[in-house]
This record gives C-alpha cells, structure tokens and sequence, in this order.
C-alpha cells in the first residue's frame, strides 16, 4: 500500500517516525506551514522555519525514501500578531520556489477582520502563483466559518477544483461537496476525526475529491491513522483502487496542479550517504 | 568544465534566455533561480558527470550575472535558498569570479547537518577555508559518513593535525566495537606512513 499524508507537520516530530512511516508505507508526504504552539515574534522567525520546509525537512524525509513538499503562507492565528503581518511581504519570493506545491494553510482561527485581510490577500497570491490553496478551517465555530471560507474563496475567483478545504466532519462535509473544493480530513487519536468515521463519510460520499491526513504536530496525534485509516477501508468493503484513491491518487492529482510535485524515486532512499549521521543517531 | 560547455550539455534553450535576461537585467535572476528545478529537471547530466540538471541550469544563471554586485547577489541567493537552491550555488562557485568572499557560504554549509551541502563546501573552492576550518570539515565528512573522494586536493592538504584527529575518531570508534569508513583509515595509513617515512630521513639525517 502507498500512502501520501498531504497534511503532516514533520517539522515537530522525529526522525524516529519517519523510520515508521516509511515502514508503513508513506512515500511521499506535504508539509503545510502553521504555528508552532508558541507565538512567533517577528517576520525572520518565519523565514527560518519555512527555509527549513524547504531545506532541513526534504533531507530528512529523503534518507527515508519519502518525498517531502511544503505549502507556505502566513497562518490564520498569527495573522491576528501585527508584529507577525509582515511575513506576507516574505510570501512572493517563497511561492515562486519548487518545493512548494500550495498556498497554506490560510483561511480562519477566529474570523477577526485582520484573518479576513490575510486569508484574501493570500488567495490573490496563489492566483498570481498559479498555485492551489490548503484552507484551515476553525476548530471553533466550525460550521459558520466553513460557509464563510468557501464564500471567500469563491469571491477571489480562485476556481473550486484548485481549493483543499481541511479539517472536515460530517457537519462540514455536505457544502464543501457542493462547491466544488477537495474535502479533507484530518484522523486523530481522539478529536477532529476517526478512521471508522472517516470510512462512514467515504460510504455516504464516496472518495471522489477526498484526502486522508494525520494532520500529526506537537499535539496528541498519530503519523500512522492515514494507515489505519485506509485498513479501516479495506475492512468496511472498500477494494485496494479505492484505497489508493483516496491515499495516492487523489492529493497527487490535487497538488499536482501546483507542476511542482516531483514523485521521482518516492521509494527510493537517498543512495548517496546511507551512514548519514540522523539515520545513526549521531549529530 | 567551463559554463559554456556545461550550457551545451544541458542544450535547454530557456536556460539561454534566462541568462540574457539576466545578464541585462540582474534582478530577474530571482525567479529562474526559484523554478529551475520544475523547468529543467533533476535528471543526471550525462555529459557532465556530477551535474543535475537543475544544477547546471542554476550555475549557468549564475554564471551570467554581471561581476559588478555578483558577490553579494550570489550570497542572498544562497541565503534565501532551499537546500537544492544552496547546493547550486556551492556547485557554482568555481565557475565564478568570487574569491575569497566565498568563505561565509562554505562556512554555513559546513555547519548544516546536510550531507549534500558538506560535500559540495569541500570542493575546489574550499582553498580559501583556513587549515583548520578545513580539517574540521574533513573530520566531519569521516564522523558523518560523507565520502571522501569529494574532497577537492585531499592528499595534497592533509597534515600531520588531521591524522591526530582522525587517529582520535578512530580510537572513540574502536572503544565503542565500530570502525570509521575505509577512506577514512586508508587516508589515515597514508598520513602516518609519510610521518614515519619524514621520521626516518631525519633520523638519518641527524645520526
């Protein structure tokens, strides 16, 4: 089985579970940029941790044989810091690069008037990139503020089919279908979403448009629920096409408007220096 | 090999306007540097053994940047790239006029944890690195499994202080039942055979 998580944020977890993924079958994985739990202070904080999506963390996930893209934007939570506003005059000359294959993650915390601003201001950026969009959508206040990201989204003339709306349930997922965005859906240990309820969505809505992601971060979250996810599948009476559908086939044809995945040798490790001292443990 | 001959084995007309852009309009350079890789591809170069693709295509980019300025805008580049973006311009170096400037950038790149970056910092241009910027970088491609054939003049540079270290590694390795890679214990032979050979001449000279 090949698993893409197109929602994983490595950056906070350890080499230890890339070692695991690649075990069960992850070869290729997208980073979205996010907060990182403690609030950042000024713009060049976020230069250094989106030079890592894009340096430090396709190394890493290289020595495991897993292809590792990045989505960039300024997250809708910091949006609110004004010492943190400027990184959106960071964000042309980061979307211009090849590891990044989305505009991400935007969208709402709060739905203040400044995550208003960032939100379209950023879509106007992945128009003017020709790149997709990663949208968040609020864990609070979940259902009005899903109706007004894709009211937003479609107000920027940003067409349906180049927009991932995430973090979906079965309260959210029905208008998101309609419109015409990609669902996605984050399995987590205890919140957000469940691999026998994710099987429950997929048989009332079918897998057309639908991505599978850990959504794994600092936080109580499992890298490995996209596989017990897609076991879920094949449990339920789902067969192996429509498994690699909604794991391989689906977040490859969505980032893959982006031109900018590159999949070659998602199985291969990095041959050049397998004694690499993060594989042994060294420093 | 020169630019020219890497641009006629790479053979992507692009590249060729890219650079005349480039070369009228220095600023331009941002966004070829950014897209290089989708553009150009990351396939190895046959005809320039150690080149990809996109590696090429970003030397060459570099490559037509007018001296006035280069050496700062080559250091942004680098600074403001991702790892493929960097390990370009490391590549580059020797087919540019930056001298001893280059230091800060192979500096940098010594001190990443990515193999890629450490081996291309030990190539030709890393005669402007002092002796033991260079010897510690040595020691680290040994401690971090990097091959050694990469490095640019390895037998004409090593001295007597770098076989102390890697006789040291070597010792910390064999107390943990591990040994260092074969290049590295073969270099190390070499050292200490030439340090006994120095010995016996001048034994023999002052007996």
């Amino acid at each position: 089985m090949r698993i893409f998580d197109p929602h994983i944020h490595m950056t906070s977890r350890t080499t230890d579970d890339y070692r695991r993924m690649a075990a069960a079958g992850v070869r290729a994985v997208v980073e979205p940029a996010f907060w990182l739990g403690q609030p950042r202070t000024n713009p060049g904080s976020f230069a250094d941790y989106f030079d890592s999506l894009l340096g430090w963390e396709p190394y890493r996930a290289g020595l495991f044989g897993i292809r590792h893209h990045a989505t960039i934007a300024l997250n809708p939570k910091e949006a609110n810091d004004p010492r943190c506003r400027p990184v959106l005059d960071l964000l042309p000359r980061y979307l211009d690069k090849d590891g990044v294959v989305a505009v991400g993650e935007i969208g709402y915390d709060s739905m203040t008037p400044e995550e208003d601003d960032a939100f379209a201001r950023q879509l106007a950026l992945a128009i003017e990139h020709d790149l997709p969009a990663l949208v968040h959508t609020p864990h609070r206040d979940k259902a009005r503020g899903t109706r007004r990201t894709l009211d937003v989204a479609a107000e920027s003339g940003i067409p349906p089919g180049r927009v991932l709306v995430d973090h979906l349930n079965e309260l959210t997922v029905e208008i998101v279908k309609e419109s015409g965005c990609w669902m996605g859906f984050s399995i987590y240990p205890e919140t957000k979403m469940s691999p026998p309820r994710m099987v429950e969505i997929l048989r009332r809505h079918g897998p057309e448009r639908v991505l599978v992601n850990s959504a794994a971060d600092w936080g109580h979250s499992d890298p490995l629920l996209t596989l017990e996810t897609a076991r879920a599948m094949l449990d339920a009476g789902f067969d192996a096409d429509d498994v690699d559908r909604v794991m391989w086939s689906n977040p490859v044809e969505f980032f893959g408007q982006s031109g900018r995945l590159d999949l070659s040798g998602a199985d291969q490790p990095e041959p050049a220096f397998q004694g690499s001292s993060i594989l042994r443990g060294g420093s | 090999m020169d630019a020219y001959g890497l641009l006629d084995v790479l053979g992507q007309d692009w590249v060729t306007e890219a650079r005349a852009e480039v070369a009228r309009r220095p600023g331009a350079i941002g966004r070829h540097f950014a897209s290089a890789g989708r553009r150009a591809g990351r396939a190895p170069l046959d005809g320039a053994p150690g080149w990809r693709a996109d590696e090429a295509a970003r030397a060459l980019l570099l490559a037509a940047l007018p001296p006035e300025d280069l050496t700062e805008r080559v250091a942004v580049l680098y600074a403001e790239g991702t790892a493929d973006e960097k390990l370009a311009v490391l590549k580059a170096l020797p087919l540019l006029p930056v001298g001893a400037e280059a230091v800060l950038l192979l500096r940098d790149a010594i001190r990443t944890n990515d193999a890629r970056l450490l081996r291309a910092a030990l190539g030709p241009s890393a005669r402007h690195l002092d002796q033991a910027a260079w010897r510690q970088a040595v020691l680290k491609c040994v401690f971090t499994g990097v091959p050694l054939d990469g490095v640019h003049g390895l037998d004409e540079r090593a001295d007597a202080e770098l076989a102390v270290m890697l006789a040291g590694l070597a010792g910390e390795r064999a107390a943990a039942g591990r040994a260092v890679p074969a290049d590295a214990a073969a270099l190390l032979d070499r050292l200490t055979q030439q340090k006994e050979a120095r010995c016996a001449s001048s034994t023999r000279t002052s007996t």
